[in-house]
């Protein structure tokens, strides 16, 4: 029988939430490297009981951990990310040149064929990757030299590259996204690299519509379409139908298009998820509802996004979603998942159209992963 | 023989329980302990030091004999008592709440 794990790095530690294919009871596990952050957790498509998570800590720097059990038992692996060359400035939040300095692992994206490959997006924004199981990392440095990396500046979370997407069609096609630098694509594996910004919008920086300088808080594709991209950004809500050449705004009706999260139902690839956030200072639901908004349209009606409601607190709701916490399962119905700042993964076994706390009461979500197993 | 106190989260991610002991050749110097135990502990290695510049990470202290040695030379000589194993070399976690 088919069954789900869950991967949630949170605040204080990693925890694996397991059911069967119903998604009706679930059991939780952990915490795993409790009193560290965990940044994010991520299971290899070709080997799913490979798992990698980030483990870092303000007192002890970073660590990388790996499983080739689902999560049972873990092993230290290698830690050590050095810049390739001299890694030069980027800009701080007033614009001044700042020093490049490695501080953690946001993001981890198996390879989709082979378990020993992992990519890294780090802080500050950098990508790497290992090719023999984790033991050794190396940057692609044709990113970060490219040549727009001096005008890449931290958003209020650091200079962070927090979304890696494999292109499940062409492999050597990846997309990453930076705060606050913007999203770019390689085409060749990850030797070179464009930024992949026009249609962008952003009135928090000098020139609105420059090529660099957007604040992307996350991209979503679905592999049936990759050359689909959506972007949820520090404000608005996007789409390109071109591998990023081009964007347009599609947030519609949403009560606010500021938010973290955005992804696509595993077998509707215009069907899409948001959870609006008030704004970039409050970081809260509007309203104190927590809502999910999903339009069927991948944003292309404009008024088409419904809220979803049932099972999520409606009132007195001020927490956050972070932007690698949401995630779908591949079962029938689609699987969505998300935590929160205040703890709670949620889980909908309808595609969205009811849902109920997993768990409550974890330390503050950071990512959530998900797993279908055979 | 050179005892070195962890903090709890090394100890764990080092899979050691109480004092470790470790074996220096030549002078007792914070960089001799430290690059045995991270020689010995391979894990350990970035999160102590920085890799490439091996600076004591900003949150971490070095006390010896009640003493902060965090701002000393890396090669200055630890007490006679460290060097002795009578007292040991205390890495700690600053207060920086968390």
């Amino acid at each position: 029988m088919s069954g789900v794990r869950v991967l949630v790095g949170t605040r204080k530690g990693a925890f694996i939430l397991t059911s069967d294919g119903t998604r009706d009871r679930w059991d939780v596990n952990g915490p795993h490297f409790g009193g560290w952050e965990m940044y994010h957790l991520k299971g290899s498509p070709a080997d799913p009981n490979r798992l990698y998570a980030s483990q870092t800590s303000g007192w002890f720097g970073q660590v990388m951990q790996r499983s080739n059990d689902g999560g049972k038992t873990w092993e230290a692996v290698g830690n050590k990310f050095v810049y390739d060359g001299v890694p030069g400035t980027h800009q701080w939040y007033d614009g001044t040149p700042h020093p490049w300095e490695f501080k953690r692992v946001w993001h981890l994206e198996p390879s989709l064929t082979d378990p020993d490959t992992v990519y890294a997006g780090v802080e500050d924004a950098a990508m790497f990757r290992t090719t023999d199981g984790g033991q050794t990392w190396h940057e692609l440095k044709g990113l970060r030299e490219h040549g727009s990396g001096k005008f890449w500046q931290p958003g209020a979370g650091g200079l962070g590259l927090h979304t890696i997407l494999i292109d499940p069609t062409n492999p050597r096609r990846i997309f990453i996204a930076i705060s606050a630098a913007g999203a770019f694509r390689t085409d060749d594996g990850g030797e070179t690299w464009r930024p992949i910004n026009k249609g962008l919008v952003s009135a928090q920086i000098p020139n609105p519509t420059a090529e660099v300088g957007h604040c992307v808080h996350r991209l979503a594709l679905h592999k049936s379409r990759p050359d689909t991209l959506f972007m949820q950004k520090h404000w608005d809500v996007m789409r390109s139908d071109n591998g990023g050449d081009q964007w347009r705004d599609v947030g519609g009706n949403l009560p606010t298009d500021f938010g973290f999260v955005i992804d696509v139902h595993a077998h509707e690839p215009e069907t899409i998820y948001v959870v609006p956030i008030k704004s970039d200072s409050e970081h809260y639901p509007p309203e104190g509802k927590l809502r999910v908004y999903r339009s069927r349209t991948g944003g292309n009606d404009g008024n088409d996004w419904e809220a979803l409601t049932k099972g999520l607190p409606q009132q007195d709701c001020y927490v956050n979603v972070l932007r690698d916490a949401m995630a779908v399962d591949a079962l029938d119905k689609c699987g969505i998942y998300f935590g929160t700042t205040g703890g709670q993964v949620y889980a909908s076994a309808d595609a969205g159209d009811t849902w109920n706390a997993i768990v409550r009461d974890l330390p503050a979500v950071l990512s959530v992963e998900v797993q279908t197993l055979k | 023989m050179i005892r070195v106190v962890l903090p709890a989260h090394l100890r764990t991610l080092a899979r050691v329980d109480g004092e470790v002991v470790i074996q220096i050749e030549g002078q007792a110097t914070q960089r001799a302990v430290l690059d045995a135990l991270e020689a010995r502990y391979p894990v350990l290695q970035g999160t102590i030091r920085d890799y490439g510049t091996l600076k004591r990470r900003p949150y971490l202290r070095f006390f010896a004999c009640e003493e902060d040695w965090s701002h000393e030379a890396p090669d200055a000589p630890l007490p006679a008592s460290v060097a002795a194993g009578t007292e040991p070399f205390l890495v700690v976690g600053a207060m920086a709440g968390g």
